[in-house]
């Protein structure tokens, strides 16, 4: 360990080689590394245990309603966009025991789940994921209540950012200002240069503790060109064609637009499948299941992911109050870029692309708003008395 | 005994844990509706709740629901809910016995505008078991009668078997500067007083629009029709209060269920004053 | 007591008002807002004023009855009767109005009307009224308009009792 710690901010160089070294030194200091593997057909976020397993080489072509996977013409470990799902379901996981209790005579009693949380080092993320995960520490992590099985995993995460140097056809992360480039909230942030000639990584330290596992890397400070040709490398990123949303304005303009015919022509389309609410980065709603053993001495309380998209997530009084799938994917749609602004002060979409990709009828987000946008609802309010 | 410390924090810290409460009474309102009457099971007592709020009920291993609390807030050592059996959950709450285990969280929720509505009339307006969230409110401004000007409730249910505590609004209708009106859909021969919908009782009532807060809570629709009946009276909107109530499943703003708009109606409300919410009321679907 | 009349309707007495305190209490009656004065002393030569008492059947289901009623206190209840009970299903109080149907052409009661405590009212024979509308029509507009009013509000308040808005399973209706 050197004791001069590397400045933070500072670029780093390191060969490619070199950062297998990172895996040994974030398993020393007790984290199990999740970082992107080829898995089946798909990049997916999984445990891994060397560096190895990262999938060198590969890249996904992505387009609405479709993901392929394919070889790259170089040995780049990071050459592709965002994978199928985020990292939400490592903080956030699909299915989560809210606590366990026993009967004790016709009372019961909590039992107390002495198992520690997870400790993760991401390896991968992109800066819309980083975004995505900011935005849910703004849902989640509340002034007067807090989620705490995400609380918990979220404590002491480490996280290695990666800088895009190629953005999918799916990707709009420039309209929502997340990327390509990490900005903040990384330990260590890493922007991949291959070539020809070299195959090396621009590495700088967001914090104290990236800065530590950093001096552990043999990374030698970066001169000019080094940090000149990894701006470039995101600029290509950001130069690639990217899908668009206008977003200035969008929260009055979805508000105002309830009932938009445009409405009953996506819904004629999308299946409720839920599909992009399971793929999506910050999408957080859950439901809650209680259940007992067949002899009544033990029950549990599990938490689950849940989507808007089914059709008794709205369940009241013996009936859903959105029973139509237009009201679904309406509400999916402007809850994600409007009413989230009100609630939580910043949109709830980070532009990864995902529920494009992942939608099995090819439902393009970017396409519908864009149309909503096109013909804004020139009819007044059926009711004139009440006002938006 | 840090680690220790920091589970029991931890444990604490968790909101979505159950703090354990007793059934003291189960007491028959209706045919279908009962109040349970819960008392704290852990030694310590009650927080304290403001009207128009209301508690996660856990029945051990079934299922848990939003219920208001029906009660009186300033008796510290009880609960009461007022439940409707429609489902499992709330038959396996109305089928309990006096002694047993029930999982509470919360007090939760928005309440209503006791300190606002000093001064003023009080015009309750409730359809249904919808009284039950307007209950405590009624109780507090009895407490604190001097505090008001007149008293008015108004109260609709389908018929007469159907109406909650009876007995209590005939004593309330007694009670001096006190007006209680109650109406059923329809009645058989022992029934004298209103038939017709609740809105029809407004013409018995000398309303003073801007000297009054209106404090509502029904079925959506009934809630539809009397403010616009109060609008038509001249009642501002921001007079006028409404209770309203969606799928909840954690009820601490974490599981997405229960949003209408922008609004969480288990953190932003349930109770909102008309003109927060006007633009989104009404609409089909949201 | 009353003397019995044509039809069904009974309780009537002597008109124990001056002409003077009839029309005061007509100008004051919600269903004559609006109404011009000559119209109102119209009215007044046409009204009689009537008492029912507690419990006091006014007129019953089938009845030919023909007289409209502006309720001035009491209460009245409209009831239907059905194999094994009775329901009530609207009551109508001070400043209303009962018997709208005499002034459409079927004037058979579709409904029976009682007394649920003693009521006052001011009773108009229908066909008379309609005679007065078609001599004034100024008059016949003024008070069909009066008469819509009443019946739109009764329309509404029944398709809201329709409704069954306090059942939970409303929403399961196939």
């Amino acid at each position: 360990m050197v004791s001069n710690l590397p400045a933070m901010g500072t670029p780093f160089v390191l060969p490619a080689a070199g950062l297998a070294q990172i895996f040994p030194s974030l398993q020393r200091r007790g984290y199990q590394v999740v970082g992107p593997a080829v898995r089946g057909s798909a990049i997916v976020y999984d445990l891994l245990n060397g560096f190895d397993e990262l999938p060198a080489g590969w890249t996904a072509e992505q387009e609405a309603g479709s993901y392929r996977l394919k070889r790259r013409n170089d040995g780049a470990l990071f050459g592709y966009a965002v994978g199928a799902q985020g990292w939400k379901r490592f903080l956030y996981p699909a299915e989560a025991r809210v606590f366990e209790a026993q009967r004790n005579g016709r009372a019961f009693r909590i039992l107390n789940d002495a198992t520690p949380p997870p400790r993760y080092a991401f390896v991968g993320m992109r800066a819309c994921e980083l975004a995505a995960m900011a935005i849910q520490d703004r849902v989640l992590l509340g002034e007067q209540y807090s989620e705490t099985i995400y609380q918990a995993r979220r404590h002491g995460v480490f996280l290695v950012a990666v800088n895009c140097t190629v953005s999918a056809p799916t990707c709009f992360c420039g309209s929502m200002h997340t990327g390509p480039p990490a900005q903040a909230g990384f330990d260590l942030a890493l922007t991949e240069l291959v070539d020809a000639q070299r195959h090396v990584f621009l590495v700088e330290a967001g914090t104290r503790q990236g800065a530590e596992v950093l001096a552990e890397l043999e990374a030698k400070e970066a001169d000019a060109t080094v940090r000149q040709d990894a701006e470039k490398a995101i600029q290509a990123a950001m130069a690639q064609s990217q899908r668009r949303l206008r977003t200035t304005g969008i929260r009055e303009m979805l508000y105002g637009a309830f009932e938009h015919p445009h409405w009953d022509e996506v819904a004629a389309r999308c299946l409720a499948c839920g599909n992009c609410t399971m793929v999506c980065p910050t999408c957080f709603c859950t439901t809650v299941e209680d259940t007992s053993r067949v002899d009544g001495s033990q029950a549990q309380r599990w938490r689950k992911w849940d989507s808007c998209f089914t059709q008794n997530f709205s369940y009241i009084h013996g009936g859903s109050v959105r029973m139509s799938i237009k009201a679904r994917y309406r509400q999916w749609l402007v809850h994600k870029l409007a009413a989230w602004i009100d609630q939580f002060g910043s949109s709830g979409c980070v532009g990864c692309g995902r529920c494009i990709t992942w939608c099995p009828a090819g439902i393009d987000m970017t396409q519908e708003v864009a149309a909503l946008w096109e013909q804004p609802s020139a009819a007044p309010p059926a009711d004139l008395r009440r006002v938006p | 005994m840090a680690v220790a410390k920091l589970e029991r924090e931890a444990a604490e810290a968790n909101e979505m844990l159950p703090r354990m409460a007793r059934v003291a009474q189960v007491r028959k309102e209706t045919y279908d509706t009962f109040t349970l009457a819960l008392e704290s099971a852990g030694g310590e007592p009650f927080p304290g709740f403001a009207p128009g709020q209301f508690s996660m009920l856990y029945v051990f291993g079934n299922g848990e629901l939003p219920i208001s609390i029906s009660g009186d807030p300033e008796d510290h050592g009880r609960l009461l809910y007022t439940v409707r059996s429609v489902g499992k959950t709330t038959q396996a709450l109305v089928s309990s016995q006096p002694g047993d285990g029930i999982g509470t969280r919360g007090p939760y929720g928005s309440h209503w505008p006791l300190k606002v509505a000093r001064g003023k009339d009080v015009l309750i307006v409730a359809g249904g078991i919808g009284l039950a969230p307007l209950r405590p409110a009624i109780h507090y401004i009895l407490r604190h009668r001097a505090d008001y000007n007149r008293l008015i409730i108004l109260y609709g249910a389908r018929s007469p078997r159907d109406l909650i505590f009876r007995k209590q609004l005939e004593d309330w209708g007694r009670l001096p500067d006190t007006q209680v009106l109650t109406t059923v859909d329809y009645g058989g021969l022992s029934w004298t007083g209103h038939v017709g919908v609740v809105t029809g009782l407004f013409r018995n009532v000398r309303l003073q629009p801007f000297h009054t807060v209106a404090m509502i809570c029904g079925p959506e629709i009934m809630m539809r029709y009397v403010i616009w009946e109060m609008e038509a009276r001249g009642m501002p909107p921001g007079d006028l209060y409404l209770s309203l109530e969606r799928n909840m499943k954690c009820g601490i703003g974490f599981c997405g269920h229960c949003q209408y708009g922008p609004n969480f109606i288990c953190k932003d409300g349930p109770i909102f004053p008309y003109h927060e919410v006007r633009s989104w009321f009404g609409r089909y679907e949201l | 007591m009353g003397a019995a009349l044509s039809g069904a309707s009974r309780g009537f007495e002597e008109s124990a008002m001056t002409l003077d305190n009839l029309v005061n209490t007509l100008f004051e009656h919600p269903f004559l807002q609006g109404f011009a004065p000559e119209h109102i002393d119209k009215l007044a030569a046409m009204a009689s004023e009537v008492c029912f008492r507690k419990s006091e059947l006014i007129f019953r289901e089938g009845d030919e009855s023909s007289f409209f009623y502006l309720l001035l206190s009491g209460k009245v209840a409209l009831e239907t009767n059905m194999p094994g009970r009775t329901l009530r299903i609207v009551t109508l109080g001070t400043g209303e109005e009962l018997g709208w149907s005499s002034m459409t052409a079927h004037h058979s009661k579709q409904f029976q009307a009682r007394s649920l405590e003693e009521t006052r009212a001011l009773a108009f024979d229908g066909v008379r009224l309609q005679h007065a509308c078609d001599e004034d029509c100024r008059l016949g507009y003024t008070l069909m308009r009066a008469m819509l009013r009443v019946v739109a509000q009764r329309l509404q308040s029944t398709r809201l009792q329709l409704v069954d808005l306090y059942s939970p399973l409303s929403a399961q209706v196939g």
